[in-house]
């Protein structure tokens, strides 16, 4: 458990649940950001500019943070070209059939204790404990 | 204002995971995979996001409108049906595989990582392939249904 990071995990968790709070309270809107991505894709609704919006600060926050001396650490994305493409098909068919993500359903469908995202959350998190400790488990050492 | 409101939320999401470094697939990937040294760092992050959203969705359900008495919809809470699981599940896999999921692979596109974006256009290219192929796959599997709408 060397790599636990408890202080900034709970730190970093709670702007997550403030920024979820500020969006809800202030337009009525669930910070889900397959949601948030899905609608402006689709295009079915003439709300995309609050999406683009709200994108534009999540994409936007962590060059900011470099830029003011932050020294964020490069990320570590270890997985082949093949990988990353299934991967990303993956989650993006999962996620726009399932209606949400780690954000919309782990995070803001659990502050509302509902059933259906609680259990999407279980799901998704079981798959995704399964998956990783198969494909990574030994590698990873 | 919902612009104002929208940017700063999208921010202060950016700022948490950067800070809670959710935004790296290797941090993400230390909680996933139970075979390797844990790390329970993300229980913690999703354990501390949801007590603080908590008492403002409650707040705002209960009341029906958000702070500027606009009516709020909110999505449902029933039924677990099979396009909810089936979807988590896909989900799931994708997730474990790569250790990315929608919110940190956007977020980490700000950090200028190229490898990022082809696992973004992937994931797009997955959201946009739902809407047109959910009806047909729903008709194959359950042929009755498909007969009563045709």
């Amino acid at each position: 458990m060397e790599n636990f990071t408890p202080g900034s995990a709970l730190l970093g968790g709670a702007l997550i649940g403030l920024a979820a709070a500020l969006l809800m309270l202030g337009s009525g809107r669930i910070a889900g950001i397959s949601g948030i991505l899905g609608g402006l894709l689709a295009r079915s609704t003439s709300d995309g500019a609050w999406r683009l919006a709200f994108l534009a600060g999540l994409i936007g926050m962590p060059a900011l943070y470099n830029a003011l001396g932050g020294g964020v650490a490069p990320i570590t994305l270890d997985a082949s070209t093949g990988l990353l493409i299934g991967g990303g098909l993956l989650v993006g068919v999962g996620t726009r059939l399932g209606g949400g993500c780690t954000s919309g359903h782990g995070v803001c469908g659990s502050a509302r204790l509902s059933p259906r995202s609680m259990a999407a959350t279980g799901v998704f998190l079981a798959l995704g404990l399964l998956v990783a400790s198969l494909v990574h488990g030994v590698a990873g050492g | 204002m919902a612009l104002v409101i929208a940017l700063s939320a999208g921010l202060i999401f950016g700022l948490g995971l950067t800070v809670s470094r959710m935004i790296d697939p290797a941090k993400v990937l230390g909680f996933l995979n139970l075979g390797g040294s844990w790390d329970p760092s993300l229980s913690l992050v999703m354990a501390s996001a949801v007590l603080v959203a908590l008492p403002a969705f409650y707040w705002v359900e209960r009341r029906g409108r958000d702070l500027g008495g606009r009516s709020v919809a909110v999505p449902r809470k029933w039924p677990l049906d099979a396009r909810l699981i089936a979807g988590s599940a896909l989900f799931g896999v994708g997730w474990g595989l790569v250790g990315f999921c929608p919110g940190p692979a956007m977020a980490s596109l700000g950090l200028g990582s190229g490898r990022s974006l082809i696992f973004v256009v992937a994931m797009a290219v997955g959201m946009l392939a739902v809407d047109p192929l959910w009806p047909r796959l729903r008709r194959a599997a359950s042929p009755e249904a498909g007969n009563r709408v045709g």
